[in-house]
């Protein structure tokens, strides 16, 4: 198997800083380096760095470009000005998540989607087969690599100017050209750096070299359950929908995208479900599929690093989501006791 | 931080990378470097009850990392007198020394003869150098 798994260009990079390599949506990825626990706490108090080259990045331009997308995606794609990103959600008629995505708008007419790996061809396809005249998708993934700096020293260690959440603009990094763009999958402030696939290896050292610490999948994971950003196929998928998942702030109800009518029948109504986020009560770690008493399941569990307990989301009914509502939790045949928290779970003393 | 590699000569091995150390008629039972590694950093130890019976080549707890779970194997049969307490308040324990601090039960022996199909040390270390 591993023979047909895809490398980034940082692959010979990880594999000598030690990295312990893993599948990950038809990729070989580091998951961690020297630990999931020390990685994740370089990210919170200084900064870390991920390669995230397994990420795709779907190009839409046109004149009728924002038309395409303004129908494919949740979120109102006008409110874009160029230089502005924002995430937004690809749904099925069902309303169910196909993907959830950052939306870039480049230029006037001129857009960049940078999706999940493990759905980067059922995205392409879904918008190619949607393509109207005057709009044309390209999947660029492979000429592109994707770091992920991230953490409260991130920005200043990199030299860069700070700048607003969901922005972005070109700069050199140590001699590469990159667009810098102030999002991220953490919680903490930093940026994405998308570069050429040829200068992956010379931006990555220049960032290691600035002091960022190599931090792998399974610090991203962590980092980003403790903030509460759901992971598609685990917390959303083509199956649930956005209202449900928490993620109605990234749905413009009032336009018209595939699915819009359920959504609003879900919002209206009311959902008879709801993605909450848990802490544990007892000893013990949550993970996905553990079923939960009141009904529903875990869909993302795991020890929290700065809270050293059992952290996780999953859907509930309605009637339990409320914060401080009680949940039981079947560890594995052992009845786990668990309280519904206000997301995120974990948020910094300032 | 966690320790380096190393298998003590004076310990008993499961092939599921447990160890064993037989003292008299009880003894302390716990999981090799290798385990530990590969695991992670741990972060819980689910450990059975003082007075209940565990049981050779079958479970009797679980450990678990940031991201695995796994089976802790039993190389011995017999009742268990002691719990790590320290190991289940700070399960990295195990990581930092495993055949020390890092131990997880003592059990009252059931039969001294089991300990005959345990391995030694080099027997253990050829098993992990042919995986």
């Amino acid at each position: 198997m591993s023979a047909t798994l895809l490398h980034t260009p940082l692959h010979e990079r990880h594999v000598e800083l030690g990295a312990r390599m893993v599948p990950f949506a038809g990729w070989e990825m580091p998951v961690q380096y020297d630990g999931v626990i020390p990685e994740h706490r370089a990210v919170r108090t200084d900064a870390g760095v991920f390669d995230v080259s397994h990420m795709g990045e779907l190009e839409v331009e046109g004149p009728r470009a924002r038309d395409l997308l303004q129908g494919a995606l949740s979120n109102d794609l006008d409110k874009l000005e160029p230089g502005q990103a924002q995430y937004t959600l690809l749904t099925n008629e069902d309303g169910g998540i196909i993907d959830d995505l950052i939306a870039y708008r480049v230029g006037e007419c001129s857009y960049l989607l940078v999706v999940n790996a493990s759905n980067r061809e059922n995205a392409y396809a879904w918008l190619k087969e949607r393509e109207i005249r005057g709009s044309d998708v390209r999947d660029v993934s492979d000429d592109c690599a994707l770091l992920a700096v991230q953490g409260p020293r991130a920005i200043e260690r990199l030299g860069l100017p700070p700048a607003r959440p969901f922005t972005f603009a070109e700069a050199s990094i140590d001699g590469v050209e990159v667009m810098v763009n102030r999002t991220g999958y953490t919680g903490e402030e930093g940026c994405e750096l998308l570069c050429m696939s040829e200068d992956a290896v010379r931006l990555w050292d220049a960032v290691l070299e600035r002091g960022a610490v190599p931090c792998g999948l399974g610090a991203r994971d962590t980092l980003r359950l403790e903030v509460c950003y759901p992971l598609h196929g685990n917390d959303i998928g083509p199956e649930t929908d956005a209202i449900s998942a928490g993620l109605g702030w990234a749905c413009a109800l009032d336009k018209d995208f595939a699915g819009v009518e359920v959504l609003r029948r879900v919002k209206a109504d009311g959902p008879e479900r709801r993605l909450v986020a848990f802490v544990m009560e007892e000893k013990a770690i949550p993970r996905p599929g553990m079923p939960i008493e009141a009904g529903g399941e875990v869909t993302s569990g795991s020890h929290s690093p700065m809270l050293e307990v059992g952290i996780g989301l999953g859907y509930v009914p309605a009637a339990a989501a409320k914060p401080d509502t009680e949940l039981t939790i079947d560890v594995r045949g052992r009845p786990r006791r668990a309280r519904v928290v206000k997301k995120p779970i974990y948020k910094r003393e300032d | 931080m966690a320790a380096a590699e190393s298998y003590p000569d004076d310990l008993k091995y499961h092939e599921e990378h447990d160890w064993a150390r037989v003292e008299g008629d009880e003894a302390v039972l716990g999981i090799t470097w290798f385990a530990a590694d590969a695991l992670g950093e741990l972060v819980h130890f689910e450990p059975p009850e003082v007075g209940s019976t565990v049981t050779k080549d079958q479970s009797y707890g679980e450990i678990e990392s940031v991201k695995a779970v796994s089976d802790v194997i039993a190389p011995l049969s017999g009742e268990v007198l002691e719990v790590n307490e320290q190991v289940v308040g700070a399960p990295e324990t195990v990581n930092e020394d495993p055949y020390g601090n890092g131990w997880l039960l003592r059990i009252r022996v059931a039969d001294p003869g089991e300990t005959d199909a345990l391995l030694d040390v080099g027997a253990y270390r050829e098993l992990l150098a042919s995986q």
